[in-house]
């Protein structure tokens, strides 16, 4: 090393030595910045604001001096959580089948990703072409592909009644599907089909950590395909699938633009879920106040099952390890 | 043949090949079947798409493609969702760039606050941030005249709701796997701490960076709860004014179909040609 670099790389220390500290200090302040002031706008600020809300007797008419509006206590509370009063039992038979509908969604999402991801682990002719196709449902914009499941559960023109009724011949009638009972599950097919790519994606990505040497030693025990997919590939996704499901339940518990698509303001009451209940309370029957309880309510809940789910898998973990 | 020879011990059993052919088999018929309605509906004649559903089209037409843009003013809700998209995803991969490299690379007070409120962010349903937003943008409006609601900027601003909190997420998680030794290095060589970050942990947080943008940018251009409510007849975006092609007489699914096409193809390519980021994306931030 000359000794004009050397006096180089000392002055250059030195500077850094002298800024260092201030920097340490206020510099990650300042990157975070931006971000620190887009939180509280659309986060922070909007929360409170919300919360405030729900404590006021918010209609159209007040609502643009929201500010000036009725306090009227815990009234929106009282009247979202009354079951034998319409608006609670209402609330309630929402929950309920959002809750339904949110089991056997993720069940469904999470059982179909991970056998497509697992029956396509190991290379196969077409496996490339298999899997960009498998990657359309997650990429279509969520209205061009749920209108379009719209239009093939149409009652006289769509492809779901043609194939039952006039092809397969089951039962003389054409079906509602959009409308009544039977519109939980077109809302189901239609949330699966959009949801399942996303859980593929996530176990794919997962099962390419696992080192190939762990079959190898499989097979050479002897233990079939079936033994090696019980015993190597399910347990090495675990941690992997605890976040995948937590991410997909809040995701369709919170989903809105599938059943807004495929049916608009006002769901049938068999797909009623809670984002399209709230979004009516709010913006069809314009009872603001109701709908921030109803909005606080729901996010109380989430944080709630959140809460428990990660207490419930970090302490399975943590005992895992031990 | 050294490929032949590791895969032989590895070789699927008779009963796995078949139960795998007979799954993806079902599968790809579900995946495929809306997009085979979509094309083929897309090329019928408005008469064949009003009657009973034919699998095979009685006659092809491609009408509905320039009928689509009369019906409805597609042109400009096209532009229209692609500034917004485009500038929701440029916002918060720029203020995640930032935030997610103090966090990945200093400790500093707050910090723990600061991650966990961005991760319980995005859990936050979209239904909650709706109202409050409204109102703020219909009071804004009042107050400075700057109008918010029913704007683009509005839109923008509400789209980062939940890009940025995602953006953030996964960045940290990216830029955590970029060695530290880099960054360290290139600042002992003379780099500030802002020359580090674009010289070195950007460049090689590249593909991170890159899927974060194409999820931001797919959720936006697919978002439909804040479109409704607060775009109006001039900033409407796609995801509303795909709704204009359903009139009290007649539902055009023709031109429905072609115009979902057309705002699909878009972004379905991108998607493929950038998947391999998105997964790359995906296990460095949200599996680790």
């Amino acid at each position: 090393m000359t000794s004009a670099t050397a006096g180089r790389v000392r002055r250059t220390t030195a500077r850094v030595r002298r800024t260092g500290r201030l920097r340490r200090t206020a510099l990650p302040y300042l990157l975070l910045l931006p971000a620190l002031l887009m939180e509280l706008l659309i986060h922070l600020i909007p929360m409170v604001m919300g919360i405030l809300m729900s404590f006021r007797q918010l209609t159209q008419f007040v609502i643009r001096h929201w500010s000036r509006a009725p306090w009227t206590g815990f009234d929106n509370y009282s009247l979202a959580v009354d079951v034998n009063a319409p608006v609670g039992a209402d609330l309630l038979r929402s929950f309920l089948t959002t809750c339904q509908f949110t089991l056997l969604s993720v069940g469904l999402c999470w059982l179909i990703g991970t056998s497509a991801a697992v029956f396509m682990q190991d290379t196969f002719r077409g496996r490339g072409v298999l899997r960009a196709l498998f990657l359309v449902p997650y990429a279509l914009p969520v209205y061009a592909a749920v209108i379009t499941w719209g239009f093939m559960f149409q009652r006289d023109n769509g492809l779901v009644n043609h194939v039952l009724h006039d092809q397969l011949g089951m039962s003389g009638e054409h079906t509602f599907w959009l409308l009544g009972d039977n519109s939980f599950w077109a809302l189901l097919i239609v949330s699966v089909w959009k949801g399942w790519p996303f859980a593929f994606l996530i176990v794919m990505a997962a099962l390419q950590n696992i080192p190939k040497e762990l079959y190898e030693a499989a097979a050479l025990d002897g233990a079939g395909t079936w033994q090696q997919i019980r015993r190597i590939t399910l347990p090495s996704i675990g941690p992997v699938n605890q976040v995948l499901v937590l991410v997909l339940f809040l995701w369709t518990f919170n989903d809105f633009n599938t059943p807004f698509v495929l049916f608009g303001k006002s769901a049938p009451q068999a797909a009623d879920l809670i984002s399209i209940h709230i979004y009516q309370a709010s913006f069809v029957t314009w009872n603001f106040g109701t709908g921030s309880a109803m909005s606080v309510l729901l996010l109380l809940f989430l944080l709630l099952v959140t809460a428990l789910y990660l207490l419930v898998t970090s302490r399975g973990r943590s005992k895992a390890d031990a | 043949m050294p490929e032949a020879r590791r895969r032989s011990p590895l070789a699927p059993a008779r009963s796995f090949q078949v139960v795998r052919a007979v799954f993806l088999t079902l599968l790809t018929g579900f995946v495929v079947l809306p997009v085979y309605v979509m094309i083929t509906s897309s090329l019928k004649p408005l008469k064949d798409v009003a009657g009973a559903f034919h699998w095979i089209p009685s006659g092809l037409t491609v009408r509905p493609y320039a009928d689509i843009w009369h019906t409805v003013p597609l042109a400009k809700y096209f532009v229209n969702s692609l500034i917004v998209a485009g500038s929701a995803t440029a916002a918060s991969v720029v203020i995640a760039v930032f935030a997610a490299y103090a966090v990945s690379r200093y400790h500093f007070r707050g910090k723990r606050l600061f991650t966990v409120t961005v991760l319980s962010t995005q859990m936050f349903p979209g239904i909650l941030f709706l109202l409050p937003l409204f109102l703020i943008f219909v009071n804004v409006g009042n107050a400075t005249g700057i109008a918010l609601y029913g704007s683009r900027a509005g839109l923008i601003l509400a789209y980062l709701t939940f890009s940025l909190p995602f953006s953030i997420w996964m960045l940290i998680g990216y830029f955590d796997s970029v060695p530290r030794d880099l960054d360290e290095a290139a600042t002992v060589d003379g780099c500030g701490p802002l020359g580090a970050l674009f010289r070195v942990v950007v460049p090689a947080a590249v593909p991170g960076i890159v899927a974060v943008a194409v999820y931001s940018f797919m959720t936006a251009w697919g978002e439909v709860l804040f479109a409704s409510v607060m775009t109006n007849q001039q900033t409407r975006t796609l995801a509303v004014g795909l709704q204009g092609y359903s009139t009290q007489n007649d539902v055009y699914w023709n031109q429905i179909m072609a115009a979902s096409l057309v705002v699909s193809v878009p972004v379905v390519a991108g998607f493929l040609l950038l998947q391999r980021y998105l997964v790359a994306g995906l296990t460095a931030g949200a599996v680790k």
